[in-house]
């Protein structure tokens, strides 16, 4: 049984939310750095990048970060694709990056994630925005900005659909 | 897939997608981080029964940029000497920790008997056997055809409509089989230009077309010629008259390469005789990838690490 917990404007709303409390948290107005998680976290951090620009405009950097070589699953698991990973060309030092990601469930994918970035450079601040947190935490994570928290037990399973990929903006639980 | 043995098991979706991971490891060494953390606690054993200086260094960076543990094993100098088996030996490596075993000998075969007896339950990588495969040579050589050819869009690609030329020693050469093979799967045509004594005799499984002088092959402007090594140390016989009649034949000279569009590559997976099959120039030119291919084999070989870590069946 399939339950939709988010429409296209819940998303919407959301994510703009989001894109308020980033430019109220953030310190100076340079640097801003979204880095995205393929494959969703990728279009959620173009938008929120927009975004955010729309309501303090300013140079935003995009890009992706592939955190598949840096998960603590390798081993037990089928080989996974890798994804290119693409930073400014000036690099993150001293920037603030805003790690972008779909659903926060274990919280493994974010730990990779930050070591990930440590091998590319050191920014000033990493931040965390999700769309969804479902909970289950299994490791001392947390995200800074959450598009909506969602109760879940773990034999469920969220699917979040986004229009770049997916066709329709869609976040349901199965 | 648990081991690499042959092109001849690769499918075309699995050949892409260790090139496309490839890509992937070209960028983490072009950071000023250029490890990885994903093989750390594993350790890779270069076990080599055979000389080699690219493919031992090759593989033991792409063990490091890994984090893997490396220990290198080479028969000189073992106990080997004393007569111990190649399945005591490989053993040996294992209950040492052996995760990965990287497997170059002088017999062909060597690494298929191997995988297929259950000595060991370590992944194996064929890094040469005698003159049957060298399935990593081929990988990295599809890998700088793909990228100088296609470019940036590379990634997912295959080489179909790509022409090859194979020139030289093929019946010695690993490489030779191992490119005409995983050329096919990817679509290229494959053609071998060789003398009739340097050809070996079971060629109809490649899919390749013949032709008879390097001349012939060159008229067809292909985009890729592949110059083999002339392999004296396996020549028990005169299989040409001469050096310089080798080299006036089907040495690829700067006339040659003239005659060549000028977007066309030549390869050689080294070591080269240069003035035999490759004249020193032709080496040294904008259109020869020899230190390309060197490069490549790095990132290639991390991705075939990689690849075959995520399967332990």
């Amino acid at each position: 049984m399939t339950r939709i917990v988010l429409t296209k404007p819940d998303i919407d709303r959301a994510l703009k939310r989001i894109a308020h409390e980033i430019v109220e948290s953030q310190r100076g107005l340079t640097g801003l750095v979204f880095l995205g998680i393929p494959t969703r976290g990728v279009h959620l951090a173009r938008r929120l990048g927009r975004l955010v620009a729309d309501i303090e405009p300013q140079e935003i950097e995009i890009g992706t970060l592939d955190v598949t070589m840096y998960r603590d699953d390798l081993a037990t698991q089928s080989t996974r694709a890798t994804v290119a990973t693409e930073i400014p060309a000036s690099g993150i030092d001293g920037c603030t990056v805003i790690l972008v990601d779909d659903v926060l469930f274990s919280g493994r994918t974010a730990r990779a994630a930050l070591d990930a970035i440590t091998a590319l450079g050191r920014p000033d601040v990493v931040r965390f925005a999700v769309l969804v947190d479902r909970g289950h935490r299994e490791l001392p994570i947390r995200a800074d900005f959450v598009g909506k928290n969602l109760p879940t037990s773990t034999s469920e399973r969220v699917n979040v659909s986004i229009a770049e990929v997916d066709d329709l903006d869609e976040v349901s639980i199965a | 897939m648990k081991h690499l043995i042959s092109t001849r098991e690769l499918t075309t979706d699995n050949a892409i997608a260790i090139l496309d991971t490839a890509i992937d490891m070209v960028d983490v060494r072009s950071r000023d981080v250029k490890k990885l953390p994903t093989l750390r606690g594993k350790t890779v054993a270069n076990v080599f029964f055979e000389d080699s200086t690219r493919t031992r260094l090759s593989f033991e960076a792409a063990a490091l940029a890994l984090s893997a543990d490396v220990t290198t094993f080479t028969s000189q100098g073992s106990s080997v000497s004393k007569g111990e088996s190649l399945k005591d030996t490989l053993q040996t490596l294992e209950a040492m920790g052996a995760d990965f075993i990287v497997l170059r000998h002088s017999h062909s075969g060597v690494a298929a008997t191997v995988a297929n007896n259950g000595w060991v339950d370590a992944h194996i990588i064929n890094a040469g056997d005698g003159t049957h495969e060298h399935p990593t040579q081929a990988l990295l050589d599809a890998f700088t055809m793909r990228s100088r050819l296609r470019g940036d869009a590379a990634r997912g690609m295959d080489l179909a409509g790509v022409s090859v030329v194979i020139v030289g020693d093929v019946l010695h050469s690993r490489v030779a089989r191992s490119n005409a093979l995983l050329l096919r799967t990817l679509g290229a045509n494959v053609t071998l230009a060789a003398p009739r004594t340097l050809l070996p005799r079971e060629i109809d499984g490649w899919g390749a077309t013949i032709v008879s002088t390097l001349d012939e092959a060159i008229e067809m402007q292909p985009d890729v010629v592949i110059t083999l090594r002339v392999q004296k140390e396996r020549m028990t016989s005169g299989f040409f008259p001469s050096e310089s009649e080798f080299s006036e034949i089907w040495g690829m000279n700067d006339s040659r390469l003239r005659r060549l569009p000028s977007t066309s590559i030549v390869m050689h997976p080294g070591p080269m005789n240069r003035g035999l099959e490759i004249s020193g120039s032709v080496a040294d030119s904008p259109q020869s990838t020899v230190t390309e291919q060197v490069a490549n084999g790095v990132a290639l070989r991390m991705a075939v690490l990689y690849t075959l870590m995520g399967d332990s069946r």
